[in-house]
């Protein structure tokens, strides 16, 4: 599975203030802890900045690519800021995310469709937020297929299937499974990508949550999370789970973690 | 009366114990605005409070709601037209270019069950919905939602179009969502910001009682 570590983000307080004040070496050290951790893919948000995320973006992918040699997840539907990060971006960005909301999809079909990059494809509709699969399956195929005619190839689609809380309505965490299955069924070839922690907002003990909830969807086919790879539990059940879907040969990345002391010693 | 049976069945979502003890206390004589403000409301007060610190969670939350709803619709036609007392009215609405409505959606639950009377305009809210429900509906509080820090300047936006239109000084002005801090509410001018759907009540009484 590959990995999107999500911890620079400016609606984090330490984020917040490093940013504001260009703290390279805080932001760095942040970008390194998790690319240590095995972040494939560093994500960088400066979405609370406003207007100053055009500069603090690309700020961002500089500051970041300096630390870390690996390609960024640029959070923003904001296509002024985008295309200032993608122009000093090494490599091709993920950009998270195009949706079909009307004016979002317009804006940023432009950019995505002519730079070099990859794209997260969030099951957000014009009029409403999705609520069974069927109704994400529909607004994944209909990404899908608009962003492949503008000349993207599926292997670079990850189509975000929207994770919403269970609290609110515990048919959620069945309608995303079943979505990640059905999309991935539909389109072989296109990745699945979500944020996992938001299917345990309003409940306690979320960090638990949000680990069993990892192991059902990389069940059900999903391809890319995004999470804090710095959370040992988190990655020793990634490590438990990658083994029980027959995907770590001899076992070998299960007992290399086990070996690097990332299991507790309960686990 | 002791409505304290009642309140207990609320808090814990007991949604049949709460309909019987509603019943009970009607067949009793008690009278329904006393059933509704010393045995609901006073109830989802409490959740409310525990909701705050934490000792209590969205999914009991809404069952605590619901459970009121129904003991509220049990009382309804007991209530002559217009004679229950609403403690306010609230318009409320996620702004433009935001479809986020679950946090929107708690808070507009809990307002509804501490007594004060809610229009809910929905999702993607213009500032000129905005503008025209103040008008029509002479709320006293506006509350808005965002969820993305994208969408958050609609707030500003919205605030501005209240001032154009000559509305700003007849309603109070409260905001929330993930992105949405304090310091963002006094830099747009908003009165109040509420983090979670317990302390918006709070504010909200605060807000009245200042008058």
């Amino acid at each position: 599975m590959i990995i999107v570590g999500e911890k620079i983000n400016t609606s984090r307080k330490a984020i917040a203030e490093a940013v504001g004040k260009k703290d390279a070496a805080a932001v760095q050290a942040v970008a390194r802890a998790q690319a240590d951790a095995g972040a494939q893919y560093i994500d960088v948000n400066a979405g609370t900045f406003l207007e100053q995320e055009k500069v603090l973006l690309p700020w961002l992918v500089e500051t970041v690519q300096e630390a870390v040699d690996a390609p960024l997840c640029l959070d923003s539907p904001n296509p002024e800021a985008l295309k200032e990060a993608m122009a000093v971006h090494k490599g091709r960005p993920l950009i998270n995310s195009i949706s079909l909301e009307k004016d979002r999809y317009d804006a940023l079909l432009p950019v995505v469709a002519e730079n070099p990059c990859q794209v997260v494809a969030l099951c957000m509709a014009q009029a409403a937020m999705p609520t069974t699969a069927d109704e994400r399956i529909a607004v994944g195929a209909e990404l899908i297929e608009k962003l492949t005619s503008a000349g993207m190839a599926l292997e670079d689609i990850f189509v975000d299937p929207l994770v919403q809380p269970v609290s609110v309505d515990v048919r959620m965490g069945p309608a995303v499974l079943a979505a990640i299955a059905g999309i991935g069924e539909r389109f072989p070839g296109v990745g699945t990508i979500c944020g996992l922690s938001n299917i345990s907002f309003g409940l306690p003990a979320r960090r638990l949550i949000n680990r069993h909830f990892l192991g059902l969807a990389l069940s059900h086919g999903l391809s890319a999370a995004i999470c804090d790879p710095t959370d040992a539990e988190f990655m020793s059940a990634l490590a438990a789970v990658n083994m029980l879907l027959g995907r770590d040969e001899y076992c070998v990345e299960f007992i290399d973690a086990y070996e690097k002391g990332l299991f507790s010693k309960h686990a | 009366m002791d409505f304290t049976a009642l309140s207990e069945t609320v808090i814990k979502g007991n949604m049949d114990g709460a309909v019987q003890e509603t019943q009970k206390a009607l067949d009793a004589g008690s009278d329904p605005q006393q059933i509704l403000d010393q045995g609901l409301i006073a109830a989802m007060d409490v959740v409310g409070e525990k909701f705050s610190q934490g000792t209590m969670f969205v999914p009991q939350m809404l069952r605590s709601a619901k459970t009121m709803q129904a003991c509220v619709a049990l009382l309804k036609p007991q209530f002559q037209a217009g004679t229950v007392s609403s403690k306010g009215k609230i318009v409320m609405g996620t702004v433009k270019g935001d479809l986020h409505d679950i946090g929107k959606n708690l808070v507009a639950m809990m307002l509804e069950g501490a007594g004060f009377t809610i229009v809910d305009l929905g999702v993607d809210v213009a500032p000129e919905a905005f503008v025209k429900a103040v008008a029509d509906e002479s709320p006293q509080i506006l509350g808005m939602s965002a969820l993305l820090s994208t969408t958050m300047p609609s707030m500003k936006a919205t605030i501005e179009a209240l001032k154009q239109a000559g509305h700003r000084d007849k309603v109070k002005v409260m905001i929330g969502g993930a992105p949405v801090t304090s310091q963002f509410a006094k830099e747009i001018g908003a009165d109040r910001y509420a983090p979670d759907a317990g302390s918006a009540v709070s504010e909200v009484k605060g807000m009245m009682a200042a008058g």
